[in-house]
């Protein structure tokens, strides 16, 4: 067995706003495949294709989509990577 | 496999390679396999020396394009090319420099940019194609 896994747990936050379309994805993408199946990833895109981008690439990845929330300027979008 | 979208890109202005970057990294955030065919402009676009310069817009732009084109990249957009960068990371991206367009240019594998993975001629790429489908920018 591993011995590199930490403890699933800290929601981990990616801070994409200001990257353009498709970049808040390819950096979700990219922390995903950094993470532990059980990680929360929240990221933060101030770009508008995101909200819809975004929660569709989860459900086409087979991840799980937690919430959208609207905040000051940007979308805070948090997903469950599921395996 | 899932079939391949192939792409095969002909013009060297910003904007074109910009969508055609864009459209590249949408299918690999998908997991789908991607082939780029390098011919003509597009594929001076690559030299090594002047990957990072500006390539100009399409005619129809105008001036008013030309700035909202700027203005986005100052805002922070990501390059074509970096936005092709991050593509490759993902994985699944072949991108192919087409011979004959390498003989008119006068240059070598060595004098394109490290995103070209080789260089093949027009029925390699058919071939590599399979059914998927053949875009052309």
């Amino acid at each position: 067995m591993t011995d590199t896994i930490t403890a699933p747990a800290q929601p981990r936050t990616v801070d994409a706003r200001g990257s353009y379309c498709p970049g808040p994805l390819m950096e979700l993408i990219r922390a995903i495949r950094e993470s532990a199946p059980g990680q929360v990833i929240a990221v933060y895109s101030s770009d508008s294709g995101s909200r819809t981008d975004i929660p569709k690439w989860v459900e086409k990845a087979g991840h799980r989509l937690i919430e959208v929330t609207p905040r000051d300027g940007y979308d805070e979008i948090v997903v469950e990577k599921t395996h | 496999m899932e079939e391949p979208l192939n792409l095969v890109l002909f013009s060297g202005t910003d904007d074109k390679l910009q969508a055609a970057a864009i459209l590249t990294a949408g299918a690999a955030a998908l997991g789908k396999p991607v082939n780029v065919f390098l011919q003509y402009w597009a594929l001076d676009a690559f030299r090594a020396d002047r990957i990072d310069t500006d390539h100009g817009l399409v005619a129809e732009a105008g001036e008013v394009g030309r700035q909202a084109v700027h203005a986005l990249r100052a805002a922070g957009q990501a390059s074509w090319a970096e936005t092709l960068r991050q593509a490759k990371e993902l994985g699944g991206i072949d991108i192919q420099a087409c011979s004959l367009s390498m003989d008119l240019l006068q240059i070598e594998q060595t004098d394109l940019d490290p995103l070209v993975d080789g260089v093949e001629g027009v029925t390699a790429f058919y071939l590599n194609a399979g059914a998927g489908q053949v875009v052309f920018i």
